[in-house]
């Protein structure tokens, strides 16, 4: 029995947790979230509907879950990811898909992966905007090794801020559920170490490698190829 | 033949919505950013810190090369180049 563990479950974290127990019968999903639905979400985050509103989105998301994918087994954990939580959420865990709206949480789940030699799928929207790179600790680069921190805040636009396309969100949480589907089957990523990006307004598709930073702390941490794998 | 800079969707408001510009004569990264940086005032923040240096979360590859690698902002440009803005981005 594999386990994905799942950050956010927001306009990408709704599509790749569908995508996912419809790939992968018996897979146990972890959803992680500690926000609650609001209104303004229901354009983009498909799991969920009017009467959601107001309840935290880990526990909405697995009830809907279980009805739209009879013996989906997803699991709501309704708490955000950090350095305290790190080692209980991913006791167990054989992929993270990281689809959270926080830097800080972003960089948190690259080290903590890093550290604990778990693949972690990166996917990340803003405006018309998507971003997918996929970690094999041990095997390439991270994202540490692509930007070295997070921003301070306010130095660059939030999705409240600058909007997300609804529909990318889809398009970027199915890439997210299919690499992990990759990496659980033991495949090879099409993200490992390279970036994709997705320009919605125009139409456009196009990566660039990501190449080890040998000064990059988190791989640091996992220096050799001792990935887990399910 | 002019070096493209491609300008990602976060940066485009102060591009006037382009998401490619031209830039002439530019023989580093660091010329083709002070170019942009007199035609769109306001870009120069964004990318580069109070030291002159690229900010942490933004990255610029020079064609498939992740210019941090090599020499950086110092890194040489011929023409017909692409210069791609990669800003770090976290909505979801």
């Amino acid at each position: 029995m594999s386990t994905a563990v799942l950050l956010g479950m927001g306009g990408l974290g709704c599509p790749a947790a569908l995508a996912l127990a419809e790939e992968m019968p018996g897979l146990r999903l972890v959803l992680v979230d500690p926000d609650r639905v609001e209104r303004s979400n229901l354009s983009r985050q498909i799991l969920f509907t009017e009467v959601d509103v107001g309840e935290p989105k880990a526990e909405a998301a697995a009830r809907r879950l279980s009805l739209l994918v009879p013996g989906a087994r997803a699991e709501p954990r309704v708490l955000r990811f950090g350095p305290r939580s790190a080692s209980e959420l991913l006791a167990g865990c054989d992929v993270l898909l990281d689809g959270t709206d926080s830097f800080e949480t972003r960089f948190a789940a690259n080290d903590a992966a890093c550290a604990a030699r778990i693949p972690l799928v990166h996917g990340a929207v803003l405006g018309w905007g998507g971003q997918l790179l996929t970690v094999l600790p041990g095997q390439g680069s991270c994202l540490r090794c692509l930007f070295e921190g997070p921003p301070p805040p306010g130095a660059l636009p939030t999705c409240a801020e600058a909007g997300v396309a609804s529909p990318l969100c889809g398009v970027v949480g199915a890439a997210m559920a299919s690499e992990a589907a990759r990496v659980l089957r033991g495949e090879r990523p099409r993200a490992q170490a390279r970036l994709h990006q997705w320009d919605g307004l125009r139409g456009t598709e196009r990566d660039v490698p990501v190449p080890r930073d040998l000064r990059c702390p988190a791989c640091a941490l996992a220096p050799e190829a001792t990935l887990r794998h399910p | 033949m002019p070096v493209i800079v491609k300008i990602p969707a976060p940066l485009r408001p102060l591009t006037q919505g382009q998401s490619e510009v031209s830039v002439e004569n530019a023989a580093t990264v660091q010329a083709a950013v002070e170019d942009l940086s007199r035609r769109y005032p306001g870009l120069r923040e964004r990318l580069l810190d109070d030291k002159g240096a690229l900010r942490r979360y933004v990255n610029i590859f020079r064609n498939d090369e992740d210019i941090r690698h090599g020499k950086a902002l110092q890194t040489a440009l011929a023409e017909g180049d692409k210069l791609t803005i990669v800003p770090a981005i976290a909505g979801g």
